[in-house]
């Protein structure tokens, strides 16, 4: 492992999850810029719709895990060290950010607080 | 005094941002960076010339050589000459034979990586006449070339174990996970019957050199695993026969396999090599220091004796003596893949007469190296470029857990992941890596990409 090149694994991913990759990307990108406009429209968070899309992003961490030990044929008693540990609480992470981001926006679009 | 202070700041700093790199690795790649490559020559404008150059063999040694040729070279002519049309994911063969994907997860078609701009002759190679800078293939066409680069893999010799009938794989307790997807498949079945009832499982590698040594003890495990799962565990037997005073070539490793076999109670006898077998009576033989050793099994994971394949062990291409003489590997200069005695030829994959590691991550970083040197030689210069013997095995230890084992040609550990991935550890990252990571990596490795 001597030279890294982030392109290598945008091509890695792409192997791996085919179109479904891009469908990611889009869902993040689209995500964050829906969930950025809505906080410059708001001026502000609203902290009740935050609060129900965090509890709504627990749910979507478990989800990711479970997508997680599918993909990867392996049950819930598989870490060993620490680097599990840390993959584990990335990728739970990664669901919880995510799917919080992408729940704030679907309410704060579908229903605008009134100021 | 300050200065110094000062000093020992800026390296603190120095490593953290270091640690903190690793770690951005882990969490971008999410894994798939064993096989990854230098990427150097990317950049580089591409080299005018009209040089032929024949590739023999379209495995992934022969994909990823001719992927890489075509993107580097401007009016040359590149010749790939296989005749077998399905190209198989050999990484992927202990997951079928673990029961955790079907045959058609290895298996897809040659065609779709031949890149564009090369030539593929759908024969097998029959002949090599590098005096004459030409190949022949089955068909008798002579193909004469101004580089070659041989890269035909290797033969399983099935038929050197006498009662041996690969036909019979999957029937009576016979599994062999190396012979093809099928017959991983099948293996799989008569392992799966085998942790049902338990009984004696016979696990061995062949005394020749092998692709991937890692594979015979995984799949060791993986039996194991299946009949704790199963609770049969106390049923069984398990034995390993290895085929000299060690479990695996790399002291360090072999040591801590010896360690776990210890821990799963996986009994070990050394030097013993598969001589003949009685597929009906289920009984194997040994050739053994004491004379040839009779051993009954309920399930045996049969591994061959493996050699070039013929039409190289009857070319002037093989070493000439020593070790590897006798199974044809061929005579290449161990850093540079350049034959010794021949040097418009290069070997790269299984039929490299080189010290280590038959695997894709071998193949990867080799054919770069091989690569370079070839077109320096067209460029009318040297290169520097060594191959320094790295290959990597995710060493699975259980189901769910794997060890990521990567060395050298020193027998030194040589960790992509230092601090983070500990080699000798039992990791479900490495599990991830090895079921998730690897075979987009490989794919990509293939179309010259990684």
């Amino acid at each position: 492992m001597k030279e890294f090149d982030p392109l290598i694994f945008l091509v890695v991913f792409q192997e791996m999850l085919g179109p479904l990759l891009w469908l990611l990307i889009l869902l993040a990108v689209g995500g964050t810029l829906a969930f950025l406009r809505l906080l410059i429209k708001e001026k502000g968070i609203v902290a009740r719709r935050l609060v129900r899309a965090e509890l709504a992003g627990l749910g979507g961490g478990v989800l990711a895990l479970i997508l997680m030990a599918k993909v990867s044929s392996s049950g819930f008693t598989d870490a060993g060290g620490p680097a599990d540990w840390f993959l584990i609480a990335l990728v739970f992470g990664m669901g919880l950010i995510g799917s919080a981001i992408v729940v704030y926006s679907f309410l704060g679009w579908r229903t605008p607080v009134k100021r | 005094m300050t200065e110094q202070r000062e000093r020992e700041f800026a390296a603190i700093l120095k490593s953290a941002s270091a640690g903190r790199r690793n770690f951005l690795r882990l969490g971008a790649a999410g894994t798939g960076a064993l096989l990854l490559p230098a990427t150097a020559a990317r950049a580089a404008d591409k080299l005018v010339s009209k040089a032929r150059i024949v590739i023999a063999g379209a495995g992934a040694a022969g994909l990823a050589a001719a992927s890489r040729l075509a993107e580097q070279l401007d009016g040359a002519s590149i010749t790939l000459v296989d005749g077998r049309k399905e190209h198989f994911y050999q990484p992927g063969y202990t997951l079928i034979g673990a029961g955790l994907k079907p045959a058609s997860y290895v298996v897809s078609t040659t065609a779709e990586y031949v890149p564009k701009g090369v030539d593929w002759i759908e024969e097998r190679v029959a002949e090599f006449d590098p005096e004459g800078n030409k190949v022949v293939t089955e068909s008798g066409k002579a193909i004469p070339y101004d580089f070659l680069l041989v890269a035909t893999g290797l033969k399983l010799d099935y038929a050197a174990i006498p009662g041996m009938e690969v036909g019979e794989i999957g029937k009576n307790g016979l599994g062999s996970v190396y012979h093809s997807a099928a017959a991983a498949e099948a293996t799989w079945r008569s392992m799966s019957d085998f942790a049902d009832k338990g009984g004696i499982g016979l696990f061995l590698r062949p005394g020749t050199e092998m692709k991937c040594a890692g594979a015979p003890l995984k799949y060791t495990f993986i039996t194991d695993d299946y009949l704790r799962r199963r609770g049969n565990r106390g049923k069984a037997e398990l034995v390993y026969n290895a085929n000299n005073k060690v479990l695996f070539s790399v002291p360090i490793v072999s040591e801590k396999v010896r360690m776990l076999f210890d821990d799963r109670k996986v009994k070990v006898n050394y030097e013993r090599i598969l001589e003949s077998i009685d597929l009906g009576k289920r009984i194997a033989v040994f050739k053994s220091p004491i004379g040839p050793v009779e051993h009954p099994y309920d399930f045996i994971n049969v591994i061959p004796p493996m050699r070039a394949p013929d039409a190289v062990r009857n070319s002037p291409l093989p070493w000439q003596e020593g070790g590897w003489a006798k199974d044809g590997w061929i005579e290449v200069d161990k850093h540079s893949l350049r034959h010794k005695r021949f040097d418009n030829v290069f070997a790269v994959g299984d039929v490299a007469g080189v010290p280590k590691g038959k695997t894709a991550a071998s193949v990867k970083w080799q054919v770069p190296v091989a690569v370079d040197h070839l077109l320096a030689r067209i460029a009318g210069k040297e290169s520097t470029s060594a191959y320094n013997g790295y290959t990597s095995c995710p060493l699975i230890t259980r189901l769910g857990q794997a060890m990521l084992v990567e060395f050298d040609y020193k027998d030194n550990l040589v960790p992509s992941f230092p601090g983070i991935i500990a080699p000798l550890e039992e990791l479900w990252i490495t599990w991830v890596m090895k079921t998730m990571a690897l075979k987009p990596t490989y794919l990509s490795m293939l179309r010259g990409r990684a």
